[in-house]
């Protein structure tokens, strides 16, 4: 065995590539509960009020504090960068300094001057140049292929938030291979798979080689990276701080190379607890100094930025990076995968303040330890940062070995991937089936010229008819664009050191999503339960509509409506499902948009729900503002209504409630009263 | 049979163990002071349910109640107590766990007739949720305008028949929080040998406006919300002098 894995039980994970072997093998489940934690060092304390002042000035500068407007972002683009190089146990920023945003431009030319101009910058005349001229991006490779009903269903927001002038993220290497193996092992396991393809030379095969040799360089330039650093990846970690620094040089790697829609991190803690228990034994760190590497491993999570347009933060709802890390959940052989580190990762909230980056999210099983809830739902209390997903939902699918990547998409470290595919507006794809295709806002003809409703009165029948076929119109112009834009993306801004910490065959999930379930669905009982007349303007095109009665509304755990939206979401999956998608891809859908419900809203006119033109959509697949009058339970079960395996990329759930409306507070609540008559 | 029903709670977090179904039923013969709900008063109106309807929505939820159950509450669900009768029995059957908040109220061991209603009921309920509103017979009188021998009667009724025990106290100003009062309540609920937990709610002043709304004076016109520290404070007088009375009994053995 390596020096560096002395202590280590071997196994697979020593011949192969085999990260979840590595910590089945060796990982110690923690039972227990928070108080071995430890609170901030002092230098984390001083780099924190560091951090802190940088992001007030930036707030002062408008925003952004400095951007490279010269030099392409690459692995090996920019010198070293630090807050504080004595005090920084674990190093590492995307340019020279802390704070200063990289230029990414192989996702698109025009988004990345957009960038710069929007906040005062301007790119260099010789990148817009060679840009123009010698080396096209994503985006213009999109723009090439792309037909006029594409165009016209981006410019009518029915499509919308296609990856298509940006990068598409939602991939995550599996960073803890550097650490566990050392560049060196990787780049050799590589050129191995690359060996592994024959001499039959198809398009697959010519395109597999090309990216496999595409991933070495990578490594190679990662490791290039490390040592402006003064560290030597080619060879694999030996101890906790070297494995959380290795780890993260991995991640840092991808957001210097991919301004991605989401760049996450992956399932890490109880990887690096294994190293921490190991050192921890032999006394080569105490749990304070450790905690240190952790929180200044977060810190740096935090200290991520990409440049961006004031459009796409409207989409988004600010600049999120989504580092979202997952915590916890089971393994498939019943012990919990917590570990210590799982607490030192959430008690970062504690010694650096709260923050919503990285996206801690908590893989919450009903067959998790104690304590762990406890102090799960404590963090939850304090700093209402903490994500929860359902790991004995997933599990079954994906083993105990996945994380997920933005908020909801799940893959399996290092074997899955995802092309991201925004979503499709079904609210309106229902205005488009009432008015022939024409959209409500613009008066445009954007989809086929479907018969539009006649008459007075809307009939539920015709009109599930019609939205019917304008939902088999519109899956058919969404995988088209989502197929030319994966394609394009793969041509021109392929994710080659996150691919390089992927096995060789990927399962490719083909994301697509939709957004406005609830107004859907609420629209439909309404036609169904009540009397909606639709009012129209003098084209004769419906822009209202006057509901007469009373509708069950989604939220309320109503099977006559909630029946409305669980089939809303198989129908419009089974009919994406119909068609070829790029590379092989599994087809999925996500009930989502957390984020750009808001936008959705603007661009969408009246409802027959009794929704006016502007008024947001209801986050993800939430029951709409309000219309849930029967309690959270209520609530909560419509939603888990919704098949998953028709939404596997994810059902989101927004939910608010006061900590006091959540259970007893132990001060004025006394249960189990044991009264001790020895004191 | 039919129960009328005030409302459903689906999400009830904060009415008996773990996370719980929670039926407000309608009418309440009690007057208190300080009453939040004087919307349930009133035992007309209100939702007509039947058990099966009840318990139909109780299942198709059930999977978020694993770890709670049903609580009755209201207005005084002792006022309907052939109907909650009918709705433990049957959510007993199912292995619902079954929780009653209650005043005890309606209670009285002189009345055979209604003895043996208690006695059936006792049979189907897991855990009382009884608030004693005032442990001095006069002042409670003057609180809720009824007396509360029954009460503390009913108390000992549930300890007899070995049913959990969970005291509610709210901690009113100069009303409830006098150390004298809180130290004879602490002193007569450490006699209970099924007392499980004690809920000391400071008094809030969230009523104010179902009175607006109703067109009622509010009594306590002016009393702000009380301080947690306070209510921790009548916490702790309650329990130092239940653990006197348990040594008593102690000693007395």
């Amino acid at each position: 065995m390596r020096s560096e894995w002395n202590g280590f039980a071997g196994g697979n994970w020593e011949k192969f590539i085999d990260v979840r072997d590595f910590i089945q093998k060796n990982y110690t489940p923690y039972e227990g509960d928070d108080t071995f934690l430890s609170g901030p060092t002092q230098n984390t304390k001083d780099l924190w009020e560091q951090v802190m002042d940088l992001t007030k000035k930036e707030r002062e500068a408008g925003g952004v504090l400095d951007m490279d407007t010269k030099v392409v972002s690459t692995l090996t683009s920019h010198g070293p960068g630090y807050l504080d190089k004595d005090k920084e146990t674990i190093v590492g920023f995307q340019t020279d300094k802390p704070f200063k945003r990289g230029m990414n431009v192989y996702g698109g030319l025009r988004m990345a001057m957009k960038a710069c101009e929007d906040n005062g910058y301007k790119v260099d005349d010789e990148i817009v140049d060679f840009f123009s001229k010698h080396r096209k991006t994503h985006n213009e490779g999109v723009f090439d292929v792309y037909d006029a009903e594409i165009r016209r269903c981006r410019t009518n927001h029915i499509i919308t938030g296609l990856p298509d002038a940006y990068g598409r993220g939602r991939i995550i290497g599996d960073y803890r291979r550097v650490a566990l193996y050392g560049t060196d092992r990787l780049v050799q396991d590589k050129q191995a798979q690359k060996e592994s393809f024959g001499t039959v030379y198809t398009d697959d095969v010519i395109r597999g080689k090309e990216e496999i040799s595409e991933q070495i360089k990578a490594l190679k330039e990662l490791t290039k990276m490390a040592e402006s650093y003064g560290f030597d990846i080619s060879q694999p970690a030996k101890n906790v701080q070297e494995a959380i620094q290795w780890t993260y040089f991995g991640y840092l790697g991808a957001v210097k190379e991919q301004n991605g829609a989401a760049m996450s991190l992956g399932r890490t803690s109880t990887f690096l607890d294994i190293y921490a228990e190991r050192d921890l034994a032999a006394g080569t760190f105490t749990e304070e100094q450790i905690q240190e590497f952790v929180d200044h491993f977060i810190m740096k999570l935090r200290c991520v930025k990409f440049a961006r347009t004031p459009e796409y933060n409207s989409i988004f709802a600010g600049d999120p990076v989504w580092v979202t890390e997952s915590l916890g959940g089971m393994g498939v052989d019943g012990r919990t995968l917590v570990s210590k580190m799982s607490f030192r990762y959430l008690n970062t909230l504690n010694n650096l303040g709260t923050s919503p980056e990285p996206n801690l999210t908590v893989l919450w099983s009903t067959k998790a330890p104690l304590g762990w809830m406890q102090f799960c739902a404590k963090m939850s209390i304090k700093s209402s940062c903490i994500q929860y997903e359902n790991d004995d939902l997933m599990r079954p699918l994906h083993g105990d070995d996945y994380g997920i990547a933005c908020c909801v998409s799940s893959m399996v470290i290092g074997k899955e991937m995802q092309f991201f595919g925004a979503r499709a507006n079904l609210a309106k794809c229902l205005l488009y089936a009432i008015n022939g295709g024409v959209d409500e806002c613009t008066g445009v003809q954007v989809g086929p010229k479907y018969r539009p409703v006649e008459g007075d009165v809307l009939d539920y029948d015709d009109v599930m008819a019609k939205f019917d076929d304008m939902m088999e119109w519109l899956a058919t112009v969404y995988v088209s664009a989502l197929n030319i834009i994966h394609y394009m993306h793969d041509k021109y801004a392929y994710e080659r050191i996150q691919m390089a910490l992927h096995d060789r065959d990927v399962k490719r999930y083909f994301a697509t999503g939709v957004a406005g379930l609830s107004v859907v669905a609420d629209s439909l009982s309404a036609i169904k339960y009540a009397k909606v007349k639709p009012v129209r303007n003098e084209q004769g095109v419906v822009v209202s509509y006057e509901t007469e009665g009373d509708f069950p509304k989604y939220g309320n755990n109503d099977d006559r409506v909630d029946s409305i939206a669980t089939s809303i979401v198989t129908t419009f999956m089974d009919k994406i499902r119909k068609h070829h998608v790029y590379r092989n891809g599994v087809p999925t859908q996500s009930i989502l948009t957390i984020t750009s419900n808001v936008t959705y809203g603007k661009n969408t006119g009246d409802t027959p729900c009794g929704r006016k033109h502007g008024e947001p959509f209801a986050p993800g697949a939430n029951p709409l503002h309000k219309r849930d009058t029967h309690g959270a339970v209520a609530s909560l079960a419509s939603v888990a209504k919704i098949p998953f395996r028709d939404a596997q990329d994810g059902i989101s759930n927004t939910f608010s409630i006061i900590p006091g409306a959540l259970g007893k507070e132990d001060q004025v609540f006394a249960g189990d009263i044991d009264i001790d008559l020895s004191k | 049979m039919i129960g009328h029903i005030h409302s459903i709670e689906t999400c009830g977090t904060v009415d008996g163990p773990g996370m719980r179904f929670v039926v407000f039923f309608k009418g309440c013969p009690m007057r208190c002071l300080y009453c939040h709900n004087p919307d349930t008063w009133d035992p007309s109106g209100g939702e007509e349910k039947t058990v099966e309807e009840l318990l139909q929505q109780y299942d198709s939820m059930k999977s978020f109640y694993a770890n709670g159950g049903i609580t009755a509450t209201g207005g005084e669900p002792l006022m309907q107590i052939d109907f909650l009768t009918e709705l433990f029995e049957a959510a007993k059957a199912k292995g619902i766990h079954t929780c009653l908040d209650t005043s005890g109220v309606i209670f009285h061991r002189d009345n055979p007739e209604l003895l043996a209603k208690f006695e059936r009921l006792a049979k189907v309920t897991d855990l009382v949720m009884l608030d004693i509103k005032h442990i001095d017979p006069e002042e409670h009188l003057k609180l809720c305008k009824q007396p509360n021998d029954n009460i503390l009667d009913f108390a000992t009724f549930l300890d007899e028949h070995g049913i959990d025990i969970w005291i509610r106290h709210v901690i009113v100003k100069d009303i409830t929080l006098v150390d004298e009062y809180l130290d004879r309540l602490g002193y007569f609920i450490g006699g209970l040998k099924h007392l499980k937990a004690l809920d000391c709610l400071p008094y809030h002043s969230m009523g104010v406006v179902k009175y607006e709304k109703l067109g009622m004076d509010y009594p306590l016109k002016g009393m702000e919300a009380l301080p947690k520290e306070d209510a921790i404070h009548a916490r702790e007088v309650i329990l130092k002098a239940a653990k006197r009375r348990r040594q008593d009994d102690e000693a007395g053995k």
